[in-house]
C-alpha cells in the first residue's frame, strides 16, 4: 500500500483524549452517565456496546459536537468542546451515514478540506485526494455525486476524506457498518496501517468484533451509558461478564430465542 | 413565557449567526465561485417569475385605480398613482415576497436537509464554519441582486400599468400622458428608497431563513417544518418591517 499520508507540519505531534466524569442528558434521558476514559497518543481504541447504548454520542463529544451535561472531554489537555481547539488540532470524524457532501462530486468531497484551508496548489491537491481514493480502490467513483454510490462506497469515500485531512485524531463511526467481509478487513488494515504510518490516535466506534480483537490495542464496552470495561483484546477471549460474552459470542438459540424471552419477561 | 423566551433566542440566534458570518467576510474574495452560483440562483432564476408578477401587480394597479379615479376627473394623473405605488411600496415587497416564497424556502431547505444529514457537523470537524460558506455568499448574493430584480420589478410595474392604461377603453389614458404624470411627481429618492427597502428585505430574508435551516434537528419531516417556519418568519418580517423602514424613510 502507498504511504496514506504526505508529511505536514501536523504530524509531528499526536494527541491523547481524556474523558472526566462525562455526563450527557438529551431533556430527561440521560444517555451517557459519569464516562471515565483515557485514551493515550497514538492508540488505536474500539468502543463497543449494543446499539443505543451511547457510543456514537460519547464520540460526538470527542469531535466537539455535542456539548457535556457535566464532565470534560479534553484532548492533549484542550477542551474538545472549545471551537479553537479544532484549530489547534487536526480532527477527523468518519460518519456512519458518511455525511458527504451531496452537491459536490467524490472528488470534491476530498478537495474541499485542502482547498478551503489552502493547503496546497490544485496540482498538490489533486495528488493527495488521488492517492486518498486510490487506497480505498475509488479512483473510478472521483467524478460521480454522493447519491450515485452505493452504501459501502459513501463509506469508503468518508474514509478516504478523513484521510485527505491528514489528522491527528481520526474517528470512526461503525466505519465497517454495510461493508462486506473482505471490504470490512480492508477497512480495518487501513485503520491499522495509518496508525503505524502517522501515529495518529485512532478511536473507533464499532459492533465488528473481528475489527476490534484484530487491530485495538485497548476495548471499552459501553452499556447503557456507562463503561462496564476496559481491556486489551485478548482479556476478552473468555470475557468473565455474562453481558460481554453474549455481545461478543451471541449463541443463536431457536429452541429458546432471546424474542420469546423479552415478551415471557414482560407478561 | 416559555413562546417569548424561544422568540427571544431566535433573535439572538440571528444575530449571533450574523456576526459570526461578518467575521469570515474577509475570505469573500475567495469564494468568488460560491457568490456568482448564489447570485445565480437568487437572481437569474427569480427574474422571470418578478417580471410576470409585477407586470400583472401594476396592470390590476393601473385598472383599480382607473376606475376610482374616473370619477374624480384625475385619471389622468394614472401614471404618478402607479408610479409612485410600485417604486415605494409594491415593487419591494412584492419581490420581496417572491424571494421569500422561491428563494428562502429553497435556503432553508438545503441547509436543512444539510444539518439533518450530518453535512454541517461534518463540515464543524474539518474546522470550515458552516457560516463562512453556507451564509456569507448567499448574504452577498442576496445584497447584489436585490437592488437589479426589484429595479426590473418596478420597471415591468409601470409598463404593466402603462399598457392597462393605454388599452382599456374606460381609462384611455396614452402611454406619452401615463409617463409624464410618473415622471412629474417621481424623485430619484423615491427610487432609491424602494430599492433601499428591497435590500434591507432580502438581507433579513436570506438570514433568517439560513438560521433556521441551520438550527434544524430530526429527520425529512423536521425539514418540511423547517421550511414552513422560515417561510411565514419571512413574510411576518418583511411585513412589520415595511412599516418601520416606511417610517424611517418618510
Amino acid at each position: 500500500m502507498s504511504p496514506a499520508f504526505t508529511a505536514t507540519p501536523f504530524m509531528d505531534k499526536t494527541f491523547g483524549v481524556t474523558i472526566r466524569n462525562l455526563t450527557k442528558s438529551f431533556g430527561r434521558a440521560t444517555v451517557l452517565r459519569d464516562v471515565n476514559l483515557e485514551i493515550k497518543p497514538g492508540e488505536i481504541f474500539c468502543i463497543m456496546g449494543p446499539s443505543g447504548s451511547g457510543k456514537s454520542v460519547l464520540l460526538k463529544h470527542i469531535a466537539g459536537l455535542e456539548r457535556a451535561t457535566s464532565g470534560e472531554v479534553r484532548i492533549g489537555g484542550h477542551d474538545a468542546g472549545d471551537p479553537a481547539t479544532r484549530a489547534l488540532v487536526h480532527l477527523a470524524l468518519v460518519f456512519q451515514a458518511g455525511a458527504l457532501f451531496n452537491s459536490l462530486t467524490v472528488y470534491d468531497n476530498l478537495a474541499l478540506y485542502p482547498r478551503e484551508h489552502r493547503l496546497a496548489k490544485e496540482s498538490g491537491i489533486r495528488e493527495r485526494v488521488m492517492n486518498a481514493l486510490s487506497i480505498l480502490s475509488l479512483e473510478k467513483a472521483a467524478n460521480k455525486f454522493p447519491a450515485e454510490l452505493s452504501g459501502g462506497m459513501k463509506k469508503r469515500v468518508a474514509i478516504a476524506r478523513a484521510l485527505v485531512m491528514e489528522p491527528q485524531l481520526l474517528l470512526y463511526d461503525e466505519p465497517t457498518s454495510e461493508l462486506d467481509p473482505v471490504m470490512s478487513a480492508t477497512i480495518s488494515e487501513i485503520i491499522a496501517t495509518l496508525r503505524e504510518q502517522t501515529a495518529v490516535t485512532s478511536i473507533v466506534v464499532t459492533h465488528d468484533r473481528t475489527l476490534a480483537m484484530n487491530i485495538a490495542e485497548r476495548v471499552a464496552f459501553v452499556v447503557e451509558g456507562r463503561i462496564r470495561a476496559v481491556g486489551r483484546p485478548d482479556e476478552f477471549k473468555q470475557p468473565t461478564d455474562p453481558l460481554i460474552a453474549n455481545f461478543l459470542n451471541p449463541v443463536i438459540d431457536l429452541k429458546n430465542p432471546r424474542f420469546k424471552q423479552l415478551e415471557n419477561s414482560h407478561e | 413565557m416559555n413562546y417569548l423566551k424561544a422568540v427571544l433566542g431566535h433573535i439572538g440566534g440571528t444575530v449571533l449567526l450574523l456576526v459570526q458570518a461578518l467575521q469570515h467576510v474577509h475570505t469573500l474574495p475567495r469564494q468568488f465561485n460560491r457568490f456568482i452560483e448564489q447570485c445565480y440562483l437568487i437572481g437569474f432564476t427569480s427574474l422571470p417569475i418578478v417580471t410576470i408578477l409585477t407586470f400583472f401587480i401594476g396592470s390590476v394597479l393601473a385598472l383599480q385605480s382607473g376606475y376610482s379615479m374616473e370619477n374624480f376627473g384625475a385619471k389622468q394623473l394614472i401614471g404618478s398613482l402607479v408610479g409612485l405605488s410600485v417604486v415605494r411600496e409594491l415593487g419591494p415587497v412584492m419581490v420581496a415576497i417572491l424571494i421569500a416564497g422561491r428563494v428562502g424556502s429553497a435556503i432553508a431547505a438545503e441547509l436543512a436537509s444539510m444539518k439533518v444529514y450530518q453535512e454541517v457537523d461534518a463540515l464543524v470537524t474539518m474546522n470550515i464554519p458552516p457560516e463562512r460558506i453556507l451564509v456569507l455568499p448567499r448574504l452577498a448574493a442576496i445584497l447584489f441582486m436585490m437592488p437589479p430584480l426589484t429595479l426590473i420589478g418596478i420597471l415591468c410595474g409601470w409598463y404593466g400599468g402603462a399598457l392597462v392604461s393605454q388599452y382599456t377603453q374606460t381609462i384611455s389614458v396614452d402611454n406619452e400622458a401615463y409617463f409624464a404624470a410618473l415622471k412629474r411627481y417621481m424623485t430619484q429618492q423615491d427610487v432609491i428608497d424602494g430599492l433601499l427597502k428591497a435590500e434591507v428585505f432580502g438581507f433579513v430574508i436570506v438570514l433568517v431563513c439560513c438560521y433556521t435551516g441551520l438550527n434544524t434537528r430530526g429527520g425529512p419531516r423536521e425539514i418540511g417544518a423547517s421550511v414552513t417556519k422560515a417561510v411565514v418568519a419571512s413574510l411576518i418580517l418583511i411585513l412589520v418591517l415595511d412599516f418601520f423602514v416606511t417610517k424611517a424613510l418618510l
